[in-house]
């Protein structure tokens, strides 16, 4: 067993009312610039609909995650690794950045501008990439509120195979929304695709991030990943993705995604994993065991073995601490309501989702003065969307872990509300559904109140441990080109105000002992 | 020889050498950032596809002849068998179908940069002289080809040889100038030069950084945020006095 902590984001979809605020706070910070304009590292998309980029759900066509080989071995989709050098000229699983959608603006000085006429001034779309005039076709969001849906839910991947269960007639339409992120995989095939080895995951935290410096513009990334949340910058010609603001979160901050969501739906937490066996889980034959492989690697935190085999790991104590209270382990693997994003892609995803409930509220809570298990199972059954169509991303189709998700979450209701309004503890209602009553209220406390030390439990990053933590305060985590330039200390070979040397170098120079002694307004005890 | 001679074929050389050198030094140094492929693939695909390949493979069997041709001396060749009537026709062939693709995949790429106003809005000054340089080269290799079918300039006697002399700093531009080298030739070669001493800073640098690392390292790799000696040298020492 070798420990190592992993962030993780659970997103409860029953909360989520797709105002995009998640998205918009995330590009006003990290992708306002020039060549990442089309590049939403979160994006909130209808369900059913074609997603961003359009039908990247498709893997006969985009070729990304993993499979298993004839002999049952774990290898990246889109072939191997002499297959990859002998198509870096062309890479012929890449997204155009149509796939996506061009991005613009409008010309509004013409508003103003125009001279007097007799129609009024229009303003025209102008693409961002050239300049030029744009004849919009796609966009961010097009197919939003099932806009369009005869020509864009109607082709959802997930839908195929489920034509039949999944109507876009008007009486039986449905919808939902599903906000994404990078997955921030424990098995990561955008980092097993990168042949540069500038991807990476952190071992402290499993963030996977993309070495700037280090990428050379190969770009299998951005198709390696069965979710395409790596981007290519095509200003820089690097590839840029999620990096679950990192430096937020090392100071014990939520992600901006999570910290602005209106709907509070989203909890961020470490978990456990035993990294000796993730081949392994990510290697099952069967498609519906993956997901409890991937349970499997999460570990008990409460488990004295575990702990002690986590210290020995090197992992500090507050971050075990943390693992023990954190919302994502008891979401995915206490009370099994989390479920994960396309497990059949093999890539061990880490940002899970609560299935959504609320278009059936009323249908379940009817008939509440006798609690009948058949009653709400039955019920779930009937939800206007679809189990099939829920475990069709959810659960690898298997719609067992989304019933057993989706009448947990339902008896829940039911329990609080006989608790509440009734003032009766109907502890066959949460044992029906194979939980312990204490549990189930303290499920309440996290889905329904969430708190917000409920929903975010974050260590902080240990920066005493680092050699350089003193070099490294004022930058600012992410240096891009031209801009936020890191702080260089105007240090000296100093032996007194006067004592500046041009271009002495001093062996002995101790810059945090020279920064506490010289620190502006400072009473120079340090 | 004149001094104009000693200076194409002597001084550029080694000054587009040091150029080469040093500037690749200094841009790996300060550049790790613009250090790459700028692929423009996501902008447009299609056509990228055949002249990003062909041009591509082309570069490669063409660098391969030149190596083949300037390194190996006549003398060796002969010793294994290989008439100078066969080496040329084998030369040619092989020179003509590189040479070809190369040409091809340029065309079409210069091409897609002018035709589609996304691609060409990457472009940059630094391109510009790039695809300059490159098509100075590309345009006298050829004609130096094309021109030669008879076997009128025995190049491998004279272009060859002067390369080599100056690899063991014994340069002879005499080589260079001798009669039958023609005007081509010596074009091509200077071209050449003046493409290294350019080549550290354009993109052309991403040709060091072919991924063969990639066949052996483990697929996931794990980074430490602290305690690790990072892989390059820091960008700029911070600690140093001003």
């Amino acid at each position: 067993m070798r420990v190592r902590a992993q962030m993780g984001m659970v997103m409860n979809l029953d909360k989520c009312i797709g105002c995009h605020t998640c998205s918009v706070t995330c590009k006003n910070v990290w992708t306002n610039r020039r060549g990442t304009e089309y590049i939403w590292f979160n994006n909130v998309e209808t369900k059913p609909g074609r997603g961003y980029p359009r039908d990247y759900e498709d893997q006969e066509r985009w070729q990304g995650g993993w499979k298993l080989n004839r002999r049952g071995k774990l290898q990246l989709r889109a072939g191997g690794r002499l297959r990859k050098l002998a198509s870096i000229f062309w890479n012929p699983d890449l997204p155009t950045i149509d796939d996506y959608y061009e991005p613009w603006t409008y010309d509004y000085d013409h508003l103003i501008s125009a001279p007097a006429s007799d129609v009024q001034p229009a303003a025209r779309p102008k693409s961002l990439v050239t300049g030029g005039d744009l004849d919009l076709q796609w966009g961010p969001n097009w197919d939003d509120d099932l806009a369009g849906s005869p020509r864009n839910a109607a082709n959802d991947p997930n839908r195929r195979e489920l034509e039949d269960k999944v109507k876009l007639e008007f009486e039986q339409a449905f919808m939902m929304y599903l906000p994404r992120i990078c997955e921030h995989c424990v098995n990561p095939s955008c980092v097993a695709s990168c042949p540069s080895g500038a991807m990476y995951k952190r071992e402290e935290d499993g963030i996977v991030l993309v070495d700037q410096e280090a990428c050379r513009s190969w770009r299998f990334c951005v198709s390696g990943c069965p979710y395409k949340k790596v981007y290519f910058n095509w200003n820089t010609g690097k590839a840029e993705k999620c990096n679950f603001c990192y430096p937020r979160v090392e100071a014990g901050l939520p992600t901006v995604c999570s910290e602005t969501c209106v709907g509070r739906l989203r909890h961020l937490g470490i978990v456990l994993i035993d990294t000796d066996r993730v081949e392994a889980a990510a290697s099952v034959p069967e498609e519906h065991d993956l997901l409890d492989a991937q349970l499997d690697l999460m570990l008990d935190p409460d488990d004295p073995e575990v702990r002690e085999a986590a210290r020995r790991d090197g992992i500090a104590d507050d971050w075990i601490e943390a693992a023990r209270r954190s919302p994502i382990y008891a979401m995915c693997k206490r009370w099994r309501i989390a479920l994960p994003l396309h497990p059949e892609y093999r890539t061990l995803p880490m940002v899970w989702y609560v299935p959504p409930l609320s278009p059936v509220e009323s249908m379940i809570e009817e008939g509440t003065e006798h609690a009948d298990p058949d009653h709400l199972f039955a019920a779930v059954d009937e939800m206007r969307i679809p189990i099939e169509y829920l475990a069709s991303f959810l659960a690898a189709g298997d719609p067992e872990p989304v019933r057993r998700s989706l009448t947990r979450m339902a008896a829940m209701r039911r329990f609080m509300r006989a608790a509440d309004v009734d003032g009766r503890v109907d502890t066959a209602i949460a044992t029906d559904v194979g939980m312990e009553p204490t549990e189930m209220e303290k499920m309440f406390r996290m889905v329904a109140i969430g708190d917000y030390d409920d929903r975010y439990v974050l260590p902080k990053r240990h920066g005493e441990v680092s050699p350089e933590a003193f070099a490294e305060q004022g930058s600012c985590g992410i240096d891009f080109s031209g801009k936020a330039e890191t702080v260089v200390p105007l240090a000296a070979h100093a032996t007194g105000e006067a004592g500046y040397e041009e271009g002495a170098v001093d062996p002995d120079f101790d810059l945090r002992d020279h920064l506490v002694r010289h620190r502006p307004n400072g009473d120079g005890r340090g | 020889m004149s001094q104009g001679d000693v200076l194409l074929y002597a001084v550029l050389p080694y000054a587009a050498l040091a150029v080469f050198v040093v500037g690749h030094w200094w841009r790996y140094r300060r550049d790790q950032y613009g250090w790459g492929a700028r692929s423009t693939q996501l902008l447009e695909s299609r056509v990228l596809k055949y002249a990003s390949t062909i041009f591509h493979f082309g570069v490669l069997a063409a660098i391969g002849g030149h190596v083949l041709g300037i390194l190996i001396p006549r003398s060796w060749t002969a010793a294994v068998g290989v008439s100078d009537d066969a080496y040329h026709v084998i030369a040619v062939i092989g020179g003509l179908a590189a040479g070809g693709a190369v040409c091809v995949g340029f065309v079409l790429l210069v091409y897609r940069r002018l035709r589609f106003p996304r691609v060409r809005v990457t472009t940059t000054r630094a391109d510009v002289i790039t695809m300059g340089l490159l098509a100075l080269g590309i345009v006298t290799g050829m004609l130096a080809t094309i021109a030669n079918f008879g076997d009128a300039v025995h190049y491998r006697e004279s272009v060859a040889p002067y390369f080599r002399q100056l690899f063991v700093l014994d340069p002879q531009p005499e080589l260079m100038t001798g009669g039958e080298v023609t005007f081509v030739f010596q074009l091509h070669v200077i071209s050449a030069w003046l493409l290294f001493a350019w080549w550290p800073f354009s993109r052309l640098v991403h040709a060091w950084s072919i991924p063969v690392d990639y066949l052996r390292r483990s697929p996931i790799p794990y980074r430490s945020r602290y305690g690790r000696p990072r892989r390059r040298p820091e960008p700029a020492t911070r600690i140093q006095a001003r």
